[in-house]
Formats: structure tokens, sequence, C-alpha cells
């Protein structure tokens, strides 16, 4: 690991302007994506921030609000917290479900909910640093492209990037309706849609989120859902657990009686961003919850997909991802 | 560093053990002063044969902590980007100064001279490095010393009560849940915090219905995979991991059910 100077901020205001002035300096949280990319030489900060020592109360915390219903997620507050916080577990349960996909119980309990956002592809061609990469050196190619690209993305790739992005508790935030709110060196907040904080590769793979130098996300907003008994976070992965995803599906149902009033769909491990899946929500919206209309808004869904050399076979399994997440939702989640 | 004259002399159980082992070489060392720390390293080479019939006591005595060595003095000129940093590792307090690239895996095994935990990928991927900090597990390669300021860290080697094991320890042997060894300090440091955060209600991506709060939880086979899955064991050791760790969540004796393969 290349050096690197360690120090502590206490404050927002000063996170954020140390972050603005001090040249490739980086905030450190959780630390389990960061210290693992310094090791493989793929960050190279000058110096990091560690942000877990804010002496801010409620960036560590799980609050009711801002709206009647809606929850606030502290950005330090960890995988862990979040996913067994009792508000989450009865108005969210999906986004418990999708924590707890994701990573290790040792993982979830150092990684934050800001740092869970912030992390990047495991793309093995970014982690190579041997390997041409646009997103790791901008301008100097995709091995993945010509290479072995069955982990990667299946919609919404350009020439210059066809890497997925890897979290789980994003694809159920993208469901969720969720809302990031960030901080600048100047005292400002702006919120940001949670659709809107990832990028689709195009043209500067590089940026992977619309976060503007300098600014520092402080907490997730989630308004209150009208399909907490109705909703699953399906993982389809190489292992039983502790493997990034295939495919994974974020289902949410709200019903009346058996008739589908709004369906929301986001998929994971097929695009650089969590992949709303708006066709199929469009095609269910006001129809009966069967299988057959769960099967024709999947194809519907599914056949736009522009697969990759090694990973066609995600068209088809996402298509059965999500006519399984819908059923599991129907059964609220129960196996 | 002088540390090997901190180790404090045999204790009484110690050099029984050694008398059964060596008599011929007991009155030697004793006179010679030899320190606590050569004589793990000589049982350690002793061979297997001649401690097998002293295993469960020998375990017993090795579930002692170590005396803490000093540790090496170094000033802030001395290192770059030092980190001047205190944390508890198993109830004593430490106070040091680290090079700020220095991981706790590598402080504790490097500069505690403490290498019951395993540097196994070094990257988040293997458990074998896992220790419990403030009470919750986590990945000390993963974890910068100069970020553990004001925290208490417990290794493999603070699990034990003293010389009694810790109920996880005794279960692993009573079930062979180990064959290199080599994934054990980090499995047994994940099963003890996994049976805190099943006695407060924690749940998993595998546990039903999790919108309904529920303490204590009794844990299914197939939980205890599930929660345990960060911990890889390359020997293939898992039956009798899950064995173990179910007899002592369910406080119920668990047989070991396996087949030939074939």
């Amino acid at each position: 690991m290349r050096p690197f100077k360690y120090t502590h901020v206490n404050t927002v205001q000063s996170a954020t302007q140390l972050v603005s002035t001090h040249s490739n300096a980086k905030f450190l949280a959780g630390g389990t994506n960061i210290l693992d990319l310094m090791k493989e030489d793929v960050e190279r900060p000058d110096e990091l921030l560690d942000i877990t020592f804010l002496k801010v109360a409620d960036i560590k915390m799980i609050t009711e609000g801002p709206n009647k219903g809606g929850v606030s997620l502290g950005a330090l507050s960890n995988n862990t917290e979040t996913a067994n916080h009792e508000l989450i577990r009865l108005n969210h349960p999906l986004l418990t479900q999708a924590i707890l996909a994701g990573a290790s119980a040792q993982i979830r309990n150092m990684a934050t909910n800001g740092g869970n956002l912030m992390q990047r592809t495991r793309c093995p061609y970014f982690y190579d640093v041997d390997m041409p990469c646009n997103k790791r050196v901008p301008g100097s190619g995709c091995g993945a492209m010509e290479g072995i690209n069955r982990m990667h993305a299946i919609f919404g790739w350009s020439s210059k990037c066809i890497a997925v992005y890897p979290s789980d508790m994003a694809v159920a935030l993208a469901v969720l309706d969720a809302t990031v709110q960030v901080a600048n060196s100047k005292g400002q907040q702006r919120r940001i849609a949670f659709t809107d904080f990832h990028r689709l590769p195009g043209e500067n793979p590089e940026k992977d989120n619309n976060l503007l130098p300098g600014e520092l996300i402080t907490a997730i907003e989630l308004p209150p859902n009208k399909f907490a008994s109705h909703s699953y976070y399906l993982k389809v992965r190489d292992r039983a657990s502790y493997a990034f995803a295939l495919v994974s599906v974020a289902a949410g149902l709200e019903l009346n009686g058996n008739n589908i009033v709004q369906a929301k769909i986001a998929l994971g491990g097929v695009a650089h961003k969590p992949w709303r899946a708006l066709r199929a929500e469009e095609l269910l919206k006001g129809k009966e919850a069967t299988e057959a209309n769960f099967q024709a808004a999947a194809e519907a869904e599914m056949n736009q997909a522009k697969p990759l050399e090694y990973n066609r076979f995600k068209v088809e399994l996402g298509k059965r991802a999500i006519v399984r997440a819908l059923d599991m939702a129907m059964n609220n989640g129960s196996k | 560093m002088n540390q090997e004259n901190e180790n404090p002399d045999l204790t009484e159980d110690e050099k029984k053990l050694f008398k059964d082992l060596m008599p011929e070489d007991l009155k030697e060392i004793m006179d010679t002063g030899f320190s606590r720390r050569h004589f793990l390293k000589l049982i350690s080479i002793a061979g297997t044969g001649v401690l097998a019939s002293h295993l469960l006591g020998a375990e017993q005595l090795l579930a002692r902590p170590l005396a803490q060595p000093s540790l090496n003095e170094l000033t802030t000129a001395q290192v770059e980007n030092g980190v001047r940093v205190s944390f508890k590792v198993n109830g004593f307090n430490k106070n040091l100064l680290v090079d700020s690239r220095m991981t706790l895996l590598d402080t504790v095994r490097e500069r505690m001279e403490l290498t019951g935990a395993k540097k196994g990928c070094d990257h988040g991927q293997c458990g074998a490095c896992t220790m419990i900090v403030d009470g919750k597990r986590i990945l000390s390669c993963l974890t910068l010393a100069a970020s553990c300021e004001g925290k208490s860290v417990t290794t493999i080697e603070g699990i034990a009560n003293g010389t009694d094991l810790h109920p996880i320890q005794a279960a692993f042997i009573k079930h062979d849940s180990f064959q290199c060894g080599y994934c054990t300090p980090g499995q047994i440091c994940s099963a003890v915090a996994l049976l805190a955060e099943a006695k407060n209600g924690e749940v998993s991506y595998v546990t039903d219905q999790v919108n309904v709060p529920k303490k204590p939880l009794q844990l299914s086979e197939n939980e205890i995979r599930e929660r345990m899955s960060g911990n890889i064991c390359r020997c293939g050791a898992y039956p009798n991991i899950v064995a173990a760790i179910r007899e002592v969540q369910s406080g119920k004796s668990v047989e070991q059910k396996w087949n030939f393969a074939g």
C-alpha cells in the first residue's frame, strides 16, 4: 500500500472543506472497499479523512421522518444496525433482506450506509492494474469487452464500460424511492433522487455517481411505502451465500385484493446502476396478480437486454428471477 | 525489547504437564528460567503422539492468554505518517505508534505477538482474521489500527475465561471442527459473536418474516450456515463446525451426520 496521511475529522464542515482543499484526499468510513482497493493499488489517495469520529448525532442514527411514516438512515449507521432496526424491519423489510443478502456478517458490521453507495464495481478488469480499464484509467480501453464478461452488464452499458454495480442495498433503495442527502463545504445541503444518484457509464465510466467534488453523503431518506407486506429481495449467485449477484430482484407489490395497484421492480447485477424495470412495472399496473401476468412482464423487460458473449444466460435467469421474486412478494416473502 | 523477561514463570499446571511429557528436562528448564513462551513453543514441537493423551488438558492451558510483551517503542520521527493510537486488546490497554497503513491484523500479530488471528487472503474474503471489536465481529485485515482509537478488541487469545475454554472452543474440540486449523481462530471468534447476535434477535437473509421481532432466536442449521458464510474453511470441516455451533446455540447435544463420499 502506498503511504498516506491519516486524519480524524470532527465536523461535516471540516470534512468537506478538507476533502475540497487537499488534493487526492478521500473519506474513510467502514473501509471495507477502499482499503481493499488501496492494497490492490487501484485507489491511491494521499490522505484518508476518517469520518467515523464525526461528532454529529444524526449521521450515526436511524430516525423517523422527515415526513410522516418515513425514515432517515444516517450515512454512518452500519449495515447491520440498519437492517435490524425495528422501523426498517416493520416498514421496509425489503431493505432488511437486501442488506442481509450482501457480504458477510463481519463486513456488514463495518460497512456504513453511505459507504455502501460509494463502493466500486468488482469487475476483475477494474481490479487488475495490469489490464486496460476506462473506469480506472480513462481512455485505456475496456478489458472486459472482449474478455470473460460473464458477470457483466446486459442493460445500459456503453462501448467504454460494461461493469455492474455490486450493491444489494442499492437495488432495494431504487424501488423504495429513496433520496440521498448530501452536504458540501459551504454548509449547503441538497437532495438527490436515488435513481439519479448512480450513473450509466456512457462516455465517462470513471464517474460512478453524480456527487460533486467535496460533497459528503449525510443521510438516506425513505418515504412511507404501501407494499411492506408484499415485497421480496431475491438474489441469485454462484454459491448460496457471500457472493456477488448474477442477477438480483427487488420487488414490491401494492395490492387491492388480487389487483396490482402498482408494482415496483429493480434488478441488480445487470447494469452500471440498479436497473428499474419500468417496462415490467408499467405492464403490471392495474392487472391481476397472476403467474401469467408476471411472466409477460418479465419477458417484456428482459427482451430489451443486450447480452455479451459470456452472459447470455442472464436474460433467461432474469426472467425467472423476476417471476419468482413476484411470487415470493405475494406470499409476504415466506418460503 | 526485553519481553521474554516479562513473561511470567510457568504455572503449576504447566509444570505438571511438562513433567509428564519431558520429566528429565523439567529441572534444567526451571533452573534456567525458561519463559512461558518458550514452553509453549516446546510443547508445540513435542509432537501430537506424546500430547494425544493430554490434549484436553493442554488445550485448557493454551487457552490462557499469553502475557503481554512490552511494545517496541518508536518515535514519530521514525515512522512516516505515524499515528499514535490507544485501544484495548483482550482487556489490556495498548498505546502505540503505528504506520498509518498498518491494519489491526498486522498490528496485533507483529507488534503485540498475538498470532492467533490469521492472515488468510488479506482482502476481506476469507474471515481468518475475524476479531471482535466493541462486541461486534469484524475483519481485522480491512481495519486500520489507526481507526481503533478508544475501542476494545478481543482476539482468539482473549476468548477463554482464564483456563476455562469458551463453550464454543470446547464444542470445536468435541466435534473435531477443524483439520489444518488455520481458519479456526476466525471461525471461533465469528461463532462467539453469532451467539450474541441470535440472543439479541438479529435476523439473516434466510430468516422467515423479518418483520416479526423475536428474541432470542433458535438457529436452524441453514441459519448457522448463512450466518457463518464469511468464514471459509478450505479443509471443508463445515459439517463439524455447524454441529459445534448448533450444540452451543441450542444447549442440546447435536449428533454429527455424515456419510462416506461415494
